[in-house]
């Protein structure tokens, strides 16, 4: 499991990749990523779950959690790259109707 | 079959009967485990969708409440992790050393006015993912049925 963390200067868009599993046991590094992120100012965060294997409902909630702060400091969180798995989970939780999802981080990145 | 460390396994007698596994309560190895587990699985024709995703998020769940919840998050405790296969279902038992907890208590997270709260999805989530869950009576102990076809 590693994050990787990059930035599309043209966007000025911060794209974090997950390469593994979003569970409970680092669930924390993603949140400090993120947090960093928006410490130095950047509003746009892409998280790329093209690399992703599963989530669990602690990933999820840290994705809760960060959606909602990333909107109280005027910033945007979306999500892209999910496959047919991690989709599902997103729909049965019905956070599928919190999250921006797209299918592609070309596509999202477009749609900053 | 290479064992991670920190995670003692035993096997039943009966070739393919199952095994256990004693995860000790450290949120670190919940990874470790569910890989563990759900390599068995897939090896003994679990279809690969039910072992990479059903069960690999189910466990996660469980092992995570257990360590948690049930054993408080004591690293001088452990959760018992036990796995049965027969030729139609899965059945994995996870045991912590708590008091046990009520699952009917648990919440609906899926309410709209629940909807953004940071927690309280696992057994949602393992209730959906899998096709029976009961508990034992105190409430310590999670039983997970996956069927293999």
């Amino acid at each position: 499991m590693s994050f990787t963390v990059r930035k599309d200067e043209a966007k000025g868009v911060v794209i974090v990749g997950i390469d593994g599993q979003l569970i409970v046991g680092n669930r924390h590094e993603l949140k400090q990523r993120v947090l960093d992120a928006l410490a130095d100012g950047e509003r746009k965060i892409l998280v790329d779950f093209s690399a992703t294997g599963y989530i669990d409902s602690s990933g999820l909630g840290v994705l809760v959690s960060l959606a909602k702060k990333m909107r109280e400091e005027g910033g945007e969180l979306r999500l892209a790259g999910l496959n047919e798995d991690l989709k599902t989970l997103f729909e049965l939780t019905k956070l599928d109707t919190l999250f921006t999802i797209v299918d592609s981080p070309d596509e999202a990145l477009a749609g900053f | 079959m290479t064992l991670p460390a920190r995670l003692a396994v035993e096997r039943r007698p009966v070739p393919g009967a199952g095994f256990s596994v004693r995860v000790p309560a450290d949120l670190g190895l919940v990874e470790e485990a569910v890989d563990l587990v759900a390599r068995h699985c897939l090896a003994s024709g679990l279809p690969p969708r039910r072992a990479r995703f059903n069960l690999r998020v189910a466990l996660c769940e469980a092992l995570a409440n257990a360590i948690i919840y049930g054993n408080a998050a004591d690293p001088s405790t452990a959760v018992d992790v036990d796995v049965t296969l027969s030729d139609n279902t899965l059945t994995l038992r996870v045991a912590d050393e708590g008091p046990g907890f009520d699952p009917a208590a648990v919440p609906e997270p899926t309410l709209p006015d629940g909807l953004d709260a940071t927690g309280g999805r696992g057994l949602f989530l393992i209730r959906q993912l899998m096709d029976h869950v009961y508990f034992n009576d105190r409430g310590n102990q999670i039983c997970m049925v996956l069927r293999r076809v």
